[in-house]
């Protein structure tokens, strides 16, 4: 039934570190390779070579400029999936019952066995968090690798989302957010944890840590601030180099 | 919103199927014979006809079946399911006056109160979507409503409760289309809300996600063809409400003219309904930077 949980015993979901995120799209490739051989229909892609490609992606990353008046502009990178939230809009306005939000830990899932690609779901849903899949016709949306991280298959260090294990600048963090304990919560707390457009009350269970305020840089005037560093460090050499640099002083 | 043919089709024709079934369900016009079974062809021609359309955008309709099953919880599963009754209860009550001569009362408001009730589970489905500001207004149902009663009431011949109604429905909808124009600003999205990046300044799409389009950007954020917007109005409101009005309430209209002014109604319909989608603005295209 697609009635939404009251509640969920835990709370999955991610932690994305915005001050971290370099941008580099890996966690949209490890996603999409993850995701298009496991779980479900495979994650097509339609004119891939072609003139005008588009496919289906659980996971994309935006890139915005934040520029304050006589400042220098900052980029922030945006990773975006799903946000399993907790009051879900996309699950109440499914007609079959192929959306559903698991009592267990929160996650938002679809039976594709169910799904009829209406794609009223993604229209319910604010964040574009949902794609239908142009080959297959069904709904196809971020499972927080649950075929990973409850799999007894793989290595322990490898039963976390394909997105948190393949992101190399560690921006990506997964974990229980219903334990006030969990490093997922303290991060939350600690940063400010941000969730996204909350004026539409659906309580995502995903955070955003917001960039960190840059340091106010001196940038007018002609001073390389880095020049500093780039002093030679040692301007009286000793041993060979200091033997070598007396011979061909004398010659 | 991508102003797609199916769901145009769909809200359209099924809304004035449905509308002219809740004046038959009422006795109007008292006809039976071969005179009743030409206005309930066109009813269930229209209503079911519109419905099927609703098929045909989705991914897999051979599960259409299984949409009938959460009707606590979502709209669309709802108008399933009280269009399939209402359908029933009218077709039962079509062939008893048909074919046998017999029209039990009761049975007749029951499916006048179900055509009414689908088409106001069919409204719902838009106008449930905080996503969309300019469908998530109360003022969507009753416009749903007024399309539905006023064209089902030109359909019917009930001409003088059809004028009445397509004053109604006319003010609403340029009422509507006002309101709507603020709905987005009103609801407080912005850019700076949807990434949370407000606090540090103003904020602007550097780069696309991808090069290409996506799902989302076809889907949701339909920008082409709003430039003639306020043109196709202007044509709305004259097709769908003035010219019938003007006709309905100075003319004594024949068969032909008659014909005229519903055929010019549907057009400022169709109009109006590829409006209601094409100038819908999605909150996902404020990630896009577009909407």
């Amino acid at each position: 039934m697609t009635a939404l949980p009251p509640t969920t015993a835990k709370k999955l979901g991610l932690v994305i570190d915005l001050d971290i995120c370099v941008g580099c799209h890996a966690c949209v490739i490890n996603c999409k390779e993850w995701n298009t051989s496991n779980y479900g229909a495979p994650l097509s892609d339609q004119d891939a070579y072609g003139a005008n490609p588009s496919g289906t992606f659980l996971n994309r990353i935006h890139t915005y400029e934040v520029k304050q008046d006589a400042k220098p502009a900052q980029i922030v990178h945006f990773p975006k999936s799903c946000l399993h939230c907790e009051d879900a809009p996309c699950v109440t306005v499914c007609p079959t019952g192929a959306s559903y939000k698991r009592v267990e830990d929160g996650i938002v899932l679809v039976n594709e066995s169910d799904c009829i690609g209406c794609g009223l779901c993604a229209w319910a849903c604010p964040y574009g968090a949902r794609e239908l899949d142009a080959k297959e016709g069904v709904m196809k949306k971020c499972t927080l690798c649950v075929d990973r991280i409850y799999n007894e298959n793989l290595p322990e260090i490898d039963r976390e989302p394909a997105c948190v294990r393949t992101c190399p600048a560690n921006a990506r963090h997964f974990g229980d957010f219903a334990d006030p304990d969990s490093a997922v919560s303290r991060m939350s707390a600690e940063r400010g944890g941000m969730r996204l457009m909350p004026e539409q009350g659906t309580k995502p269970v995903n955070r955003y840590l917001p960039p960190r305020p840059k340091a106010d840089i001196q940038t007018s005037g002609d001073i390389d601030i880095l020049a500093p560093f780039l002093e030679p460090v040692a301007d009286t050499p000793k041993g060979l180099l200091g033997w070598l640099d007396k011979a061909l002083e004398a010659l | 919103m991508h102003p797609a043919a199916s769901v145009i089709i769909f809200t359209s024709l099924s809304g004035l199927g449905f509308g002219l079934l809740a004046f038959l369900g009422l006795g109007l016009p008292n006809v039976s014979g071969w005179s009743a079974f030409a206005f309930f062809f066109i009813a269930f021609a229209l209503s079911v006809g519109g419905l099927l359309a609703s098929t045909f955008h989705l991914g897999n309709p051979q599960r259409a079946l299984k949409a009938f099953s959460q009707w606590r919880t979502s709209w669309l599963s709802r108008e399933g399911v009280v269009a399939v009754a209402a359908l029933l209860v009218m077709g039962l009550y079509a062939a008893l006056s048909i074919f046998l001569d017999i029209r039990i009362t009761a049975l007749g408001w029951l499916g006048s109160a179900l055509s009414i009730t689908t088409v106001y589970c069919t409204a719902m489905i838009y106008g449930q979507l905080k996503t969309v500001p300019r469908w998530n207004m109360g003022v969507t149902p009753i416009l749903f409503l007024l399309y539905a009663l006023a064209g089902g009431a030109l359909l019917a011949t009930q001409l003088r409760l059809a004028l009445l109604l397509l004053v109604a429905l006319t003010i609403t909808q340029i009422l509507t289309w006002i309101r709507g124009d603020i709905s987005f600003a009103t609801a407080g999205h912005s850019i700076e809300t949807a990434t949370g990046l407000g606090h540090l300044g103003k904020v602007r799409l550097l780069e696309s996600p991808h090069s290409g389009e996506n799902y989302l950007t076809r889907e949701m954020v339909h920008i082409v063809g709003r430039k003639h917007a306020l043109k196709l109005r202007i044509i709305a409101t004259f097709c769908l409400g003035l010219i019938p009005i003007a006709m309905l309430a100075f003319f004594n209209l024949d068969h032909i003219s008659a014909l005229l002014v519903v055929i010019l109604h549907i057009i400022g319909l169709f109009v109006a309904r590829w409006l209601f989608f094409a100038e819908a603005e999605h909150v996902v295209g404020l990630y896009y930077d577009a909407r």
